[in-house]
């Protein structure tokens, strides 16, 4: 919107002053395009959004994404169920964890195996660490958007704690590939016991001295609150799950509604907002984190004693001593790792409450090595699509930090 | 607590013939439905008073050109998950290649929009209605359907491509 100055520049002699028209003013609809992405630093990530920008606020948003669209459900259609964890992985990458477990779980739904208590405690213990480092990301990038550094550099301290403990579970820091399908890789070590005892007493002192800087900070307040608000109803409509959703004050968490792994064991809250804003989702997450902690702590103070995997020697891998002296190992190590195991026939809808959301695995077997199809319910993928309604009508460094908040995440964007 | 039996009664009830194929693998409700009824379908099951099936979770394509049945060759696979009652429904919409057209359900659900876009952009299917119907995750100017079953990935059994041409 052009504005009429006044200069009051008319007394000034000599100065070319065009005559004062009598008619109406005329008002120049002109809006500018700015393109922000693909690459900018403060997307967090490969997409692309044009805006139409009336002076500073935003009108309207076009949104450009598969920039680093790797066709993992193609890929996954020649590959042996085993070796698909490795793209699970790669999609929600500040947890992947999650992923991967959620995938075992689909798979160990399919061929009906039963995952003893004891696998299933580690694999919650290693999820909600993963959420854990999930969100503590995301809310430690929006103090970055806002303008305050500290907290990020505070928690990702913390988030390196937790890199190390799946290092311990698996090797592995950021894709992870961790448990099998059948149970874990291997069982919680007593270093990676003692990792995780030291975290969890480390890290509420963390997180208090985070919540301190920031839930009641005049400075950030006044750049989230009611920024980037989204109805209940919305919400839904939109397809939002996870921490979004609840913040907009739907109480809807995969963990409470369909227990999986066990979760029915642990006594956690499920933390909702009430306004659907960047504040209430910071605080969710926040919230969150503290949950994480005591189901973390639940299960490794009633870790249950047993095996760490299923006897499903067509599905595990056998231990690699057997394997050299055991006939049977060596031919089911032999057919696993070459991916001649077919499973049985079915249709299975699968889904876990991954960092952002509802992730589902929706899997379609013919009975072959392979999937016949496998499409991932990618909740980043869905709710992303909201963003321009969302950015209606704010400023720009307001977009960045309902984007920051929302958590959208590109390789699990794109998949 | 909805049992899959209740639903499916009420469905044959209301839409007859129109519903058919019902399953339940992993208890998860299943049925086909013809898609001049599947806009029909999803808003009677949103509207429904107690239902309340008003949470679309997910939209997919399949393909299957070994169905001998050419009018089943592309399936459009809708779950819907109703959060009152924790209830699932899978809705399958069986298409032909011929004829690959299928309403669109954003006027429903606002997250349909990029789905239906995803299921364009890997197989091709045509959603009637759609505001923008352009590929999501694919070049705009590719012109194939890649998640098609005629597209194989690079096959590791092809004994024409040998080492030595790539180096290894």
């Amino acid at each position: 919107m052009n504005t009429v100055l006044d200069v009051s520049n008319k007394n000034i002699p000599g100065a070319d002053v065009p005559a004062q028209s009598d008619g109406p003013i005329q008002y120049v609809n002109e809006l500018t395009t700015l393109n922000l992405g693909p690459t900018h630093p403060a997307t967090h990530g490969i997409f692309q959004n044009i805006l139409q920008m009336d002076g500073e606020k935003i009108v309207s948003g076009e949104q450009t994404i598969g920039y680093i669209h790797r066709a993992f459900e193609k890929i996954a259609e020649r590959r042996p169920f085993y070796q698909i964890t490795t793209l699970t992985d790669r999609m929600n990458y500040c947890s992947s964890p999650i992923n991967n477990m959620g995938w075992h779980m689909t798979v160990e739904k399919l061929l009906g195996v039963q995952v003893p208590k004891r696998a299933q405690y580690i694999r919650v213990i290693m999820m909600e660490l993963a959420r854990i480092a999930d969100h503590l990301i995301c809310n430690g990038i929006l103090g970055v958007d806002t303008g305050a550094y500290t907290g990020f550099l505070y928690l990702m301290q913390e988030r390196e704690n937790i890199y190390e403990i799946y290092e311990e579970m698996c090797g592995a820091r950021l894709t992870t590939n961790m448990g099998r399908i059948g149970g874990m890789e291997r069982d919680l070590s007593a270093e990676a016991i003692r990792k995780i005892r030291a975290f969890v007493s480390r890290y509420p002192k963390v997180l208090r001295e985070f919540e301190n800087m920031f839930n009641r900070n005049r400075i950030f307040m006044d750049r989230v609150v009611n920024v980037g608000p989204i109805t209940a109803e919305r919400a839904l409509s939109y397809g939002f799950t996870g921490p979004n959703l609840r913040a907009a004050g739907v109480d809807y968490d995969v963990r409470v509604m369909n227990p999986y792994s066990s979760y029915e064991d642990f006594e956690f809250d499920v933390p909702v907002g009430q306004n659907g804003d960047t504040y209430d989702r910071f605080m969710v997450r926040g919230e969150e984190m503290w949950q994480s902690l005591r189901i973390i702590e639940q299960a490794i103070e009633n870790l249950p004693e047993g095996s760490h995997y299923a006897d499903a020697p067509e599905y595990y891998l056998p231990p690699k001593q057997e394997v050299y002296k055991n006939m049977e190992a060596l031919i089911y190590h032999f057919k696993i790792v070459m991916g001649e195991i077919d499973a049985p026939v079915g249709e299975v809808y699968h889904s876990v409450e991954g960092g952002n959301g509802e992730l589902g695995f929706y899997l379609i077997s013919d009975g072959g090595r392979a999937p016949y199809r496998l499409h991932f319910r990618r909740p980043s993928f869905i709710y992303y699509q909201a963003y321009p309604e969302m950015c209606k009508g704010v400023t720009l460094s307001d977009a960045i930090v309902i984007m920051s908040s929302l958590n959208v995440i590109a390789g699990e964007l794109d998949a | 607590m909805l049992t899959n039996e209740e639903v499916a009664k009420d469905l044959i009830r209301q839409f007859g013939e129109d519903v058919y194929d019902f399953e339940d693998p992993f208890d998860l409700l299943t049925l086909s439905t013809k898609r001049e009824q599947l806009i029909p379908m999803l808003q009677y099951l949103k509207d429904h008073p107690t239902y309340q099936i008003n949470f679309l979770t997910d939209i997919c394509g399949i393909h299957y050109p070994d169905d001998p049945n050419p009018e089943r060759e592309f399936c459009v696979v809708y779950h819907l998950h109703s959060l009152i009652h924790n209830f699932r429904v899978r809705l399958k919409v069986f298409l032909s290649e011929a004829d690959l057209h299928i309403p669109t359900a954003t006027t429903i659900y606002a997250c349909a929009n990029w789905m239906e876009r995803e299921t364009y952009d890997f197989f091709g299917v045509n959603f009637d209605g759609h505001p923008k119907l352009i590929r999501i995750l694919n070049m705009e100017d590719m012109d194939y359907f890649p998640m098609r079953r005629q597209y194989p990935l690079e096959d590791s059994t092809r004994e024409d491509k040998i080492d030595a041409l790539f180096g290894r």
